[in-house]
């Protein structure tokens, strides 16, 4: 059964227990500590060590905010959302993984197996994300496991269980969609009419495992409105080589074909 | 509250889910803000202006609740002909003693309908018991108009007191806009009535002012005007700061009270015999009646067989109060090296970062004999001594510290039994997950084995003033090969037991007043009703408030004062919000909770002529801990600076008082001195920002938790200071620049967050701009940074000693230093001088 995670952004509160009990229970490095002034974010994005990461946007600059700001506003809005890795349908860093160590599990979701990851960095430029990162010191690639190991042992993710609003619902992929539509559908009737599903169907990574609800455009949460994977362009590229090599083929021919005739 | 609250915040969410209104009044705007419907941004320490004109908005357009308002409150009843309000008085109240500078509240009392003068009052004790000292406990009997039209019936006075706290006054006092403020208003008075409740939730952001009291007394009469006490959905929220510190109050740690909320006694007041103490604590009405069973369970619980009717069960072994003794009296005695503070047990805080005018406090510390330090981590207080700014500065020299510092690890809660009691008085159990590392150890098992080794001290030596000490029970079972202590025993004991056969009570109503029964504390009775029955452990929760999951105190009522939810003749006011009422067929108090009433007392009950305690309170009267059993928008007495709030202005302000003359809360104490200056006020030139502090959800009060662990210590790691866009520009700070923040009591460094959630506000018609500190750093751990708290003064609300931290002024400006702050940066700021000017 393909699970899922439906990160629900209207109602994350940007505590960042999901970003902790990510950590803890991965046992996943720290990020070092850097102050970045980018609001409340200092651990900047995802990365080797950072598997959930919760993003703030603040939105308004110089408005007035008088009686128009908090959630219900379109002029003034701090905005919390928790990425993740999306585990696509089509996985861009699965399909250049030249060893094998990624795979995709019972549960749909992409992991990378460390022990037979080799570092050699494909996956990282084939994620449409920017979600794979290699850890230095180590050299292989990391990221969201989507808590396999405890999937396996029929725990949910230990993101989702920390999430104190259920801002973040673990489920199964088809219940999370309807879920998300029925949400989507609700905040219009009240009003909130920018928010958005993000859940990649629709383009070539073939729908995302981890959707998402947020408000405004995905750029502003610096995710793409149209990821792509690189293989996509495999057909294309194939085409045009076959193509290019026809034609050098022919051009080739025609040189040979030509230059005897001259010989003559 | 989602700042501090996460997890609590889950609840406002599904409300707001639900389709609740959430409000959100603060300086800044926060992530409580982000998730709310409205935001007001007001000037640090102006809540009394906002609340009182939700007052005034709710009095001048007609919308209290008026049936709940008449019947339970004390809105009908006379006030004393010779009483003056501050309207009279330009900002003061009768009684007011100048060369003194307290009130005598003898005026505030209510009219008597026989002519007679309420009985004296005795002396002050402090802030948190169920006496405040003052209070005219023997009012025999009052006069009411129901019909709310006598001039001076509290209703009045009320009305005529709140009529200067307008929507204009509180655009020029808050800086909030007026048609900000009555949306506001309109929205939280139309969800309150019949069919609709309202709650506010508060925490330390109301406490931390010289007026701390009276804002939330402020909270307390509207709650009452628009009926929201007593009722689901209703209430005033005490957040509260840490995992139960709530029961560090029920239990407490506060030096002013006995658990359950029985005043210390006073020494050459109310505490020369048990029987005096007793009578003065004893109302002659209202539940308190049974104060003495709950005074001699206590005592019976403590000194066991030793406790006997021919020595006051040994209420003479019990500590008086003689004097200031608040974590501020103290340290105030030791910075001063008097000498008469030898030595000190610092657990679980860390004063050295997380106590007002932490400058003045770290150097005191150097003027112990000893210290002991219980912590976790090796604190900036057990480390005062080698590498505090004062080391760094020169001002203390290492060598020539003599206190003789302890350290001790101590275990965390996840290593350790017992149960944390919670903002909703919850009692919930905890296991031990794991054992403490090394020698780390509970705070239970130190104070066990310290408490016994001091007995067998004593034990060896019969000077009178170990009599206390060798009579005290302690005999609690400790196991295993740390000898640990079976914290199950000690709840037991706060349950309650009958002497005779050492069988656990059922609750409080089963103690007694002769010595037959123990009991650690009143309130909690109930909670361990009998053996293997320890109701914190409960789980299983059912029906809407969640009767089964662990208890609340007491009697695992969930909601107080819920006879208030039904009508006077017991119906409930309304089907949506019905909670407790009258089975007439049954007659009993039945419904979804625990009635917080005699079960059988039916509603048209009239007390006889001398009935007494609980007795002597009417069936219709819900606050059956008031003698009169109605909700106190008038406190006759018991409060230091009032019997109504009034708004003062911080200690330090930018502006002149716009409400009164008067300019500062008379009666709040500066504790002004040339190590805890003041800067002039209003308007001090030199200082022209208010500042105000907080926490972050990302860190752990004093930092001792969270800047200590790397997962934590990332998401926050450097001190910064957030300000608009607006001032930074004007000081030239651009985001991420190291500003100086410097008030007359200390200078630090901090990064500058420069956004838009801070707004520069106008006041007075000139901008104020405000700037917001988070407090949690130190010079330790992985994370450092300088510490707000050398910023803020040692000050005193007069009610319940509180400083004043969360509105101050301050001056902001752009330094030469390079960053980053941790570890990396030119010297240090160095304090300013002590030439300030005080209040």
């Amino acid at each position: 059964m393909p699970t899922a995670f439906l990160t629900d952004s209207t109602i994350c509160i940007g505590c960042k227990a999901c970003e902790v009990a990510c950590k803890e229970w991965n046992d996943v490095p720290g990020d070092g500590f850097n102050f970045t002034g980018f609001s409340y974010d200092n651990t900047a994005g995802l990365g080797h060590s950072t598997w959930r990461h919760v993003k703030f946007v603040e939105r308004g600059d110089g408005q007035r905010l008088d009686g128009d700001a908090g959630y219900r506003s379109n002029v003034f809005r701090w905005d919390f959302s928790s990425d993740v890795c999306k585990h696509c349908a089509n996985a861009g860093c699965l399909e250049a993984c030249p060893t094998g160590s990624i795979v995709r599990t019972e549960f749909g979701s992409v992991f990378i197996q460390p022990d037979v990851c080799n570092g050699c960095g494909y996956c990282i430029v084939a994620c449409p994300f920017g979600v794979v990162d290699r850890r230095p010191g180590d050299g292989r690639a990391f990221k969201c496991t989507f808590c396999y190991d405890r999937q396996k042992a029929g725990l949910e993710p230990a993101c989702a269980t920390a999430c104190p609003t259920e801002s973040i619902q673990f489920g199964d992929l088809d219940d999370l969609r309807e879920r998300a539509a029925h949400r989507i559908a609700e905040l219009n009737r009240r009003g909130i009419t920018d928010a958005t599903l993000y859940d990649g169907r629709g383009t070539s990574v073939g729908g995302t495992h981890a959707i998402f609800i947020f408000r405004g455009r995905p750029e502003e949460y610096n995710l793409p409105p149209a990821p792509e994977v690189p293989t996509v362009h495999l057909r294309k590229g194939w085409t045009s080589a076959a193509i290019a090599a026809g034609l050098m083929l022919i051009g080739t021919a025609v040189a040979f074909l030509s230059g005897s005739q001259q010989a003559d | 509250m989602a700042e501090n609250h996460p997890v609590g915040f889950r609840w406002v969410i599904k409300a707001r889910e639900r389709g609740a209104t959430i409000i959100h009044v603060d300086p800044r705007f926060t992530r409580t803000s982000a998730m709310s419907d409205m935001w007001a941004p007001l000037r640090a320490g102006t809540d009394s202006v906002f609340l009182g004109a939700m007052v005034n908005y709710v009095l001048a357009n007609g919308l209290e609740f008026r049936d709940y308002v008449v019947h339970y409150t004390n809105a009908s009843v006379l006030v004393r002909e010779d009483f003056r309000d501050t309207e009279d008085l330009d900002g003061l109240f009768s009684g007011w003693n100048e060369a003194e500078r307290k009130y005598s509240p003898e005026t505030w009392a209510f009219e008597d309908a026989e002519g007679e003068a309420a009985e004296p009052s005795h002396p002050a004790s402090g802030g948190h018991g169920k006496d405040r000292g003052d209070e005219p406990a023997r009012q025999r009997k009052t006069v009411r108009d129901p019909s709310l039209q006598h001039p001076r019936c509290v209703y009045q006075i009320l009305r005529r007191h709140f009529s200067r706290y307008t929507p204009a006054m509180v655009e020029e006092v808050c800086g909030v806009p007026a048609d900000t403020f009555v949306s506001i208003a309109e929205a939280f008075c139309r969800e309150s009535g019949p069919d609709r409740t309202a709650a506010i939730c508060y925490a330390v952001g109301w406490t931390q002012h010289s007026v701390g009291v009276q804002i939330i007394r402020t909270a307390a009469i509207l709650q009452l005007l628009l009926g929201n006490i007593g009722r689901p959905g209703g209430g005033i929220l005490a957040l509260r700061g840490h995992a139960s510190i709530q029961g560090s109050t029920d239990i407490p740690t506060l030096y002013d009270i006995l658990p359950g909320y029985l005043p210390m006694p006073v020494f050459g007041s109310d505490s020369r015999t048990l029987e005096k103490y007793v009578r003065c604590h004893q109302a002659p009405s209202g539940w308190w009646g049974h104060f003495d069973r709950y005074i001699v369970s206590l005592l019976k619980a403590w000194y066991g067989d030793a406790a006997r009717p021919d020595n006051q069960f040994g209420f003479g072994w019990l500590p008086r109060i003689s004097g200031d003794h608040s974590h501020f009296g103290y340290w105030l005695d030791m910075a001063d090296g008097t000498g008469r503070l030898e030595g000190l047990f610092v657990m679980g805080q860390n004063p050295a970062v997380g106590a007002p005018n932490a400058r003045l406090e770290r150097r005191a510390m150097a003027n112990l004999k000893w210290l002991v330090v219980r912590d976790m981590v090796e604190s900036e207080t057990a480390t005062f001594w080698l590498d505090s700014p004062e080391v760094e500065r020169g001002e203390l020299i290492t060598s020539e510290i003599a206190t003789e510092v302890f350290f001790f690890p101590a275990a965390a809660h996840a290593e350790k039994n017992g149960c944390f009691t919670n903002t909703q008085r919850l009692i919930q159990s905890h296991d031990r997950a794991v054992d403490p590392p090394g020698d780390a150890r509970s705070d239970a098992w130190f104070v066990y084995h310290l408490g016994r080794r001091l007995k067998a001290k004593a034990a060896r030596d019969e000077r009178p003033r170990n009599a206390g000490l060798n009579a005290l029970t302690w005999n609690y079972q400790a196991s295993g090969p740390a000898h640990r202590l079976e914290i199950d025993e000690v709840l037991k004991e706060i349950n309650g037991k009958t002497v005779a056969d050492g069988k656990q009570v059922s609750g409080y109503t089963a103690l007694a007043a002769d010595g037959s029964t123990s009991c650690g504390c009143w309130i909690y009775s109930g909670v361990y009703p009998a053996p293997g029955h320890n109701r914190t452990r409960e789980r299983y929760p059912s029906g809407p408030y969640g009767h089964g999951w662990g208890f609340a105190w007491p009697a695992d009522r969930r909601i107080l004062y819920n006879r208030a939810s039904a009508r006077p003749d017991g119906t409930p006011w309304s089907e949506r919000k019905k909670l407790v009422w009258w089975d007439a067929n049954a007659k009993q108090w039945t419904g979804l909770d625990t009635p917080d009433f005699t079960k059988d007392k039916p509603p048209d009950y009239a007390p006889p002529t001398g009935a007494r305690a609980d007795a002597a309170i009417p069936g219709d009267a819900p606050f059956i801990m008031h003698p009169d059993g109605l909700g106190r928008i008038w406190v006759p007495g018991g409060l230091k600076d009032g019997p109504l709030p009034a708004h003062y202005e911080p200690f330090e302000s930018p502006v002149p008082n716009r409400v009164y003359q008067q300019q500062i809360n008379p009666v709040a104490d500066p504790k002004v001195r040339p190590d805890n200056p003041y800067a002039q006020s209003p308007g001090d030139p030199k200082y022209p920002h208010v500042l105000t502090t907080y926490r972050l959800t990302e860190h752990h009060t004093a930092g001792g938790m969270s800047r200590t662990l790397s997962h934590l210590a990332e998401l926050q790691p450097e001190l910064f200071c957030e300000l608009s866009p607006e001032l930074a520009e004007s000081i030239g700070a651009p985001n991420g620049s190291i500003v100086a923040i410097t008030t007359p009591r200390g200078a630090i460094e901090a990064r500058a967050l420069v956004t838009p959630r801070m707004r520069p506000l106008t006041i007075q018609g000139r901008i104020v701009h405000q700037v917001g500190l988070p407090y949690h750093f130190g010079g330790r751990g992985l994370v450092r940074g300088d510490v707000v708290n050398d910023l803020i003064a040692i000050s005193e609300e007069p009610n319940v000693r509180i400083m004043e931290s969360k509105a101050l002024v301050c001056r902001v400006e752009a330094t030469a230093n390079p960053g980053p702050g941790a570890g990396n940066r030119g010297p240090r700021p160095q304090p300013p001088g002590a030439d300030d000017v005080v209040p």
